[in-house]
């Protein structure tokens, strides 16, 4: 018998159950508990660059809006920097810019909207450069680990990005763009099945 | 943009075999939720390996206390429990400062939520949710009442084990992890679909806090143990620490 390694095993995931808003957005439960309630501001009122606005929904395979989904967001800057000790330039993060949010959906519609900066971009591996885009993480009764994926804009220049490229289908990746819509706003709309199905990534 | 080249430090693979398929035919809900195309693998960019902090200043002196951060008139109804823990990675080491949420349904398996229409009550003295940070050691501890087990839709007659949400971030995006921890010797946890959604007996076994008498508190409380394993990382010795890092 070889030495064993001493590895320990991640815990494993389970749903966020139909009750995900009670620990992580408890307002909207409907009730008040903390004095603050994390990630409902993403970039703050310091943030520099173009504020913008993101609508969307998830929708499942059947068609239906998921109207009990959680999503996290991360991104950086509009300077490309992450507020994170790892980023070499994160001292430069605009005072209360968290580049973190937490987004629900309308229990009624599941709509979603949230409002940030447009990210920059930012390195990517062996010196590539990644378009801007929003990292996302999707959580919800249903859904049995957190969905990864990435949203990008469609009025940017995607063609280097290094994680798009990765996509092998070509159709597939125009299921990253954030569309921008007549009124300046974004639309993202993700499938969590079906034809349209949202490349999501095992990060 | 800066012209950065040195590799990253990137964190081990998600060992998907433990973790439950995104498809799983007895949790009903799973089956319209559940992407039908492989997932992409990705290689760690600094988008996943940077990731939300927090700091006490997020936080009231409260939060990890369930017995009072809701109370109006009393403490509320039910068995009182310490549950604590470590927070560690698959390095073994303690993740300190890193912030812990949970939520769950009170004493008789009812949510303070307004879609959770189970017909026990809400108890006025229990919000059912809480948050704390890792000190410097990864541990963490919350004070609440041991949730009751409750009827839920999927076939006719399912119930779910007693159980605790529990949401934790580690240092990057990458790590993020949403889990239940459940309560030793239920009967109900070999007969929930959703436990069972986890395909490793193993992964099973470490879902299920023991009860700790050791840190139970005579008179007063008992307490389970709970240690949440992230994703852990590999050293940069090869790439970083040669340059001076």
């Amino acid at each position: 018998m070889p030495q064993s390694l001493d590895y320990l095993k991640e815990t494993a995931s389970q749903t966020a159950g139909p009750y995900v808003h009670i620990g992580l957005a408890p307002g909207a439960a409907g009730f008040q508990i903390f004095d603050q309630e994390l990630g409902q501001e993403i970039a703050g009122p310091n943030a520099a660059g173009e504020r913008i606005t993101i609508k969307g929904r998830v929708i499942d395979g059947t068609g239906a809006p998921v109207k009990d989904v959680l999503l996290e967001t991360w991104q950086a800057n509009a300077a490309g920097v992450y507020a994170h000790a790892e980023d070499p330039r994160h001292a430069q993060v605009e005072d209360g810019f968290r580049g973190w949010g937490r987004v629900i959906t309308n229990f009624e519609t599941g709509d979603f909207t949230f409002d940030t900066i447009k990210p920059g971009s930012v390195r990517g591996r062996n010196g590539s450069t990644q378009a801007p885009h929003i990292s996302i993480w999707i959580v919800a009764r249903g859904i049995n680990v957190g969905l990864n994926t990435r949203m990008y804009f469609d009025d940017e220049d995607n063609s280097a990005d290094p994680v798009i490229k990765l996509i092998e289908q070509q159709h597939r990746r125009e299921t990253l763009l954030a569309k921008r819509q007549s009124d300046g706003t974004y639309l993202f709309e993700i499938y969590l099945q079906g034809d349209k199905e949202t490349v999501f990534f095992d990060v | 943009m800066i012209a950065d080249t040195r590799p990253l430090a990137e964190f081990y693979q998600r060992d998907r075999t433990l973790h439950p398929p995104a498809f799983a035919q007895n949790y009903k809900t799973s089956v319209p939720r559940s992407p039908k195309q492989a997932l992409i693998s990705m290689e760690n960019t600094i988008s996943e390996i940077t990731g939300p902090r927090f700091g006490h200043t997020d936080l009231g002196p409260l939060d990890h206390d369930l017995l009072k951060n809701f109370a109006k008139d009393g403490d509320p109804v039910g068995e009182r429990i310490i549950v604590h823990g470590r927070v560690l990675d698959e390095n073994g080491r303690p993740v300190p400062n890193t912030l812990v949420e949970i939520w769950q349904a009170n004493a008789g398996g009812r949510y303070r939520h307004k879609k959770d229409m189970y017909l026990a009550p809400i108890d006025p003295n229990f919000g059912g949710c809480g948050r704390t940070m890792t000190d410097e050691n990864g541990y963490y501890f919350f004070r609440t009442v041991k949730p009751g087990a409750y009827p839920w839709r999927n076939w006719v007659n399912n119930w779910r084990p007693a159980h605790i949400h529990v949401s934790v971030f580690g240092t990057a995006f990458a790590q993020r992890l949403i889990t239940q921890m459940y309560f030793e010797g239920d009967p109900l946890i070999a007969k929930c679909p959703i436990v069972n959604t986890v395909p490793d007996a193993d992964a099973i076994d470490r879902l299920i806090a023991p009860l700790d008498m050791n840190a139970s508190i005579p008179l007063d409380s008992l307490a389970y143990k709970f240690d949440i394993v992230l994703r852990g990382r590999r050293s940069t010795l090869f790439e970083n620490r040669l340059e001076g890092n």
